[in-house]
């Protein structure tokens, strides 16, 4: 079955296989990104939307591009993410024992007395290290460059933890209830951003973009015709780190 | 010299029971800490999201290197053919499985999902290193549990000296495995080393042999078998050297990082404002954990088995406490998101995180030493791991 969404603002045509019982909740999901999408905005490239039945594919390399000199509220997107993923639902856990899949991290140069705010979450490395050092493979990253925490395999070591560089996972430290559907969370396991894995299957961008008033950029960073790509074809960006050759996903402008 | 002759302890003697019973009630405890934790969640430790690994792993890494150290009697004797060792080869052998036991239950007890054992049994990621020690830990029982027997079935004897060097060999890697669990870590400043593989099996003979050797003198006493100067000399004298090599590393390690601009904010704040790190540095570490016991080895009390004891407990106190300092004090340090730059946020980057040990971490820990000590008593008395005597006669190849 197939069904053809029209992107009134980019005027790009795109083709999505979808089952079709899950086909009302995908137009109308998809749909409903078109209508927020707020102007100047760069739309999630359709183009690569894949149905829940194919897998996902080494063809595409989600990313993001944050620009930091924007004068944004960062905090907007972490309260988006928390939307999203059901966070702060801890009641027991002390403040350093909470979960947060995005932070805003305040930089400042001693020397020179510059600083900036910038958004801080899992980098969806390359070479990602928490995979690495993974021993049950439950940290694993998905073709498409999205890395993620299988909950069904994690036993909770928390190696990963110890090796990510950008301090971007957290353990669940207690029970909880009053969770997202999409997000399901178990005491005992490690979690971090997934780049809204759900969201980008159901052909939305995360959460924390949507949220940056067009500040976070997210798309393909394989295909050259993206609008990501050819920002940062055209302005650069900078990783995190970048000296650890881990390769993130996630870029940088201002930084 | 006297004919070599092994004999279990007396089961059923009240001292015995005693003993039994101690280490079993330290070791439910540690099991019933363990319930607490996992019931509950990690939010009643001290640990979170800055320090992931507290002081369950200390105790773990403790009990895990010190097993591979425990083995070195009987390496010493089967592989570099040193007779004077060949009476404690099998109490060794026995000693290392014993010291990996316990410290697997801690380090599987401290897991936030413990009940998918089968998960990490099943599933491997050979890329991992930690996919590897769990390799490492069971080839490393399997392979002492052959040695043991070619030592004490006579036919096989003839086998101990092949098994001895596989199993030797076998505990080099695998306590490099250990050590390299933290050497890979590249983007932690205080275990970013190669060194540190080295390091861990120069600390497992002296942790290995200290614990050795108090327990030789602990139950060769409570037993009321003779133990000769001889042997306790020899042994006393090795852990002076070991303890001595492990300070020479700790010396290297520390100057390195001291010379590499990226390692030194580490290794100030851990030599001079590490607060609590730096503490057990220098107090526990160096001065009570390694400078003491040289001396009482050494000097005018080298002679004198409380003071020897007293060394060996030293050692092991000192080695927890450098456990605690590269375990808890690297994680404590912060990550340098941004080199060069002050760095803040909800997270607590750039600031020094905070751990206070909980209750049932330490008892959990503490449950694992019982589990030790637990499976020693049992099998001294199950099977003929101890001589009856190691008096000078029996010990010393050149007692007439």
């Amino acid at each position: 079955m197939t069904i053809n969404i029209e992107n009134e603002k980019k005027g790009a045509m795109t083709t999505t296989n979808v089952e079709s019982s899950r086909r009302n909740f995908i137009f109308g999901s998809v749909a409903a990104a078109g209508l927020t999408v707020a102007p100047g905005m760069m739309l999630y490239q359709t183009a690569n939307a894949r149905s829940q039945s194919e897998k996902a594919t080494s063809k595409v390399r989600w990313g993001m591009l944050v620009d930091t000199t924007k004068d944004v509220d960062w905090n907007k997107c972490v309260d988006a993410c928390n939307n999203e993923h059901g966070l702060g639902n801890e009641h027991k856990s002390r403040d350093d024992q909470k979960t947060q899949y995005i932070r805003v991290v305040d930089v400042k140069n001693k020397g020179t007395g510059y600083s900036i705010s910038l958004p801080v979450m899992c980098q969806h490395c390359e070479k990602p290290p928490c995979v690495d050092v993974c021993p049950t493979g439950a940290s694993m990253k998905r073709p498409d460059g999205i890395v993620l925490v299988d909950r069904h395999r994690c036993i909770g070591c928390r190696y990963c933890m110890m090796a990510c560089p950008y301090k971007a996972r957290s353990f669940v430290h207690e029970v909880l209830s009053d969770q997202k559907e999409n997000t399901p969370r178990g005491k005992g396991c490690v979690e971090s951003c997934n780049m809204c894995v759900n969201r980008i299957d159901n052909g939305q961008e995360p959460a924390c973009v949507e949220a940056s008033d067009g500040a976070i950029i997210f798309g393909d960073l394989n295909n050259p015709e993206s609008p990501i790509s050819k920002i940062l074809a055209k302005h650069g960006g900078k990783q995190i780190r970048a000296d650890l050759k881990l390769n993130p996903g996630v870029h940088y402008q201002g930084i | 010299m006297k004919k070599l002759h092994f004999l279990e302890v007396e089961g059923n003697t009240k001292g015995f029971f005693t003993f039994l019973g101690l280490f079993g009630l330290i070791s439910l405890i540690g099991i019933l800490s363990a319930y607490y934790m996992e019931h509950n969640g990690h939010w009643v430790t001290g640990m979170n999201n800055q320090i992931i690994w507290g002081t369950p792993h200390v105790f773990a890494i403790f009990l895990i290197v010190a097993a591979s150290g425990a083995l070195n009697i009987a390496s010493i004797s089967s592989v570099f053919s040193k007779t004077a060792y060949k009476p404690l080869s099998r109490l060794s052998g026995i000693m290392a499985i014993s010291l990996l036991s316990g410290g697997l239950v801690v380090l599987l007890l401290d897991l936030g999902r413990p009940d998918r054992l089968i998960v990490a049994m099943t599933q491997f990621n050979l890329v991992s290193i930690f996919t590897w020690n769990i390799l490492l830990y069971t080839g490393f029982m399997g392979i002492v549990g052959v040695y043991l027997w070619t030592m004490m079935d006579r036919p096989y004897n003839k086998l101990t000296k092949k098994a001895g060097m596989a199993a030797f060999i076998w505990r080099l890697i695998l306590t490099t495995g250990t050590g390299s669990i933290f050497g890979f870590l590249v983007a932690r400043e205080a275990y970013d080393s190669a060194l540190l593989a080295p390091m861990f099996i120069i600390m497992s003979f002296s942790f290995g042999l200290a614990f050795f050797l108090l327990f030789l003198m602990g139950s060769y006493k409570y037993t009321q078998r003779e133990l000769g100067d001889y042997i306790v000399s020899r042994l006393k004298n090795l852990l002076g050297v070991f303890v001595a090599a492990v300070l020479y590393f700790v010396l290297v390690y520390h100057l390195t990082n001291l010379y590499s601009a990226d390692h030194r904010d580490i290794t100030v704040f851990i030599l001079t404002g590490g607060g609590i790190y730096t503490f057990l540095f220098w107090v526990v570490q160096i001065a009570l954990g390694s400078l003491v016991p040289l001396f009482l080895l050494y000097g005018p009390t080298g002679k004198n088995r409380a003071m020897i004891a007293l060394a060996a407990a030293l050692i092991i106190l000192g080695g927890m406490a450098q456990l605690y300092v590269i375990i808890i004090g690297g994680q404590a340090f912060p990550m340098s998101l941004f080199p060069g730059m002050e760095v803040s946020s909800s997270f607590y980057d750039g600031v020094i995180a905070s751990y206070a040990p909980s209750l049932p971490e330490i008892l959990l820990g503490l449950g694992g030493v019982g589990v030790t000590l637990l499976l020693m008593t049992v099998a001294i008395a199950a099977l003929k791991f101890m001589p009856a005597s190691l008096a000078d006669e029996v010990a010393d190849p050149h007692s007439k």
